[in-house]
């Protein structure tokens, strides 16, 4: 027999699928978006904005070589010194999410601190996507609208 | 006395098939498992294991967290 001691907790914050109740409802992993665009702490901050811009982005997720979130670039630290490096310019240690962190409290949580977006990680600090606020909120509007139409509006 | 294994261990056991066994409250594992296993609560694990689980394949433990 083996006992797998870090535990179910342990296996959801990696990102891993489960199984139940739960994991039909949206998580923030589910919504967080993957081709968020990633920098290196050494490259000009004027070239990421470039390609974060080109991709469609106002934001950029700053990460090592083994995609660990060391920092986040958001809209006003991409409008900073183009000559910057990464390291200098980025907002560095940004709060992080388990992917399985259900959706509504994402949304509450987003919308309480004001936060656009937020980094969805594994236990380990690997990047699993930028969870936007926006998305957030739509995901954990329409679920509440399934799940109130499915009761026969009742509350 | 259980060995302990992580989580790259844990794939390992089931790909080559492994019962798993969520010791949980019923409740809780209603909310969430592992994919494939199945509810024992810890108060019913020594009465029901053997006749629930197939002694030939290794059998993988887990509750919550190690707490």
């Amino acid at each position: 027999m083996f006992d797998y001691e870090d535990g179910k907790l342990d296996w959801l914050a990696a990102g891993l699928p489960s199984e139940g109740t739960n994991a039909q409802r949206p998580r923030a992993g589910d919504i967080a978006r993957k081709d968020v665009p990633t920098c290196r702490l050494d490259e000009r901050l004027g070239d990421v904005r470039d390609r974060a811009r080109g991709a469609g982005w106002d934001a950029c997720v700053v990460l090592n070589e083994e995609r660990v979130v060391f920092g986040l670039l958001r809209s006003k630290e991409l409008k900073a010194s183009p000559d910057l490096r990464i390291e200098e310019a980025m907002r560095p240690g940004p709060s992080t999410f388990r992917p399985f962190v259900s959706i509504e409290e994402m949304a509450a949580f987003m919308t309480e601190h004001d936060l656009d977006s937020s980094p969805i990680t594994t236990s380990d600090g690997r990047l699993v996507g930028l969870l936007r606020r926006q998305d957030a909120a739509k995901a954990a509007l329409e679920l509440h609208e399934r799940e109130h139409h499915s009761n026969g509006g009742q509350t | 006395m259980p060995q302990p294994i992580d989580r790259d261990e844990v794939r390992r056991l089931v790909d080559r098939g492994a019962q798993l066994v969520d010791v949980l409250p019923v409740n809780e594992y209603e909310g969430d498992h592992l994919p494939g296993a199945i509810n024992m609560p810890l108060r019913r694990l020594e009465k029901e294991a053997g006749s629930a689980l197939d002694r030939s394949r290794p059998v993988v433990v887990y509750c919550s967290d190690s707490a």
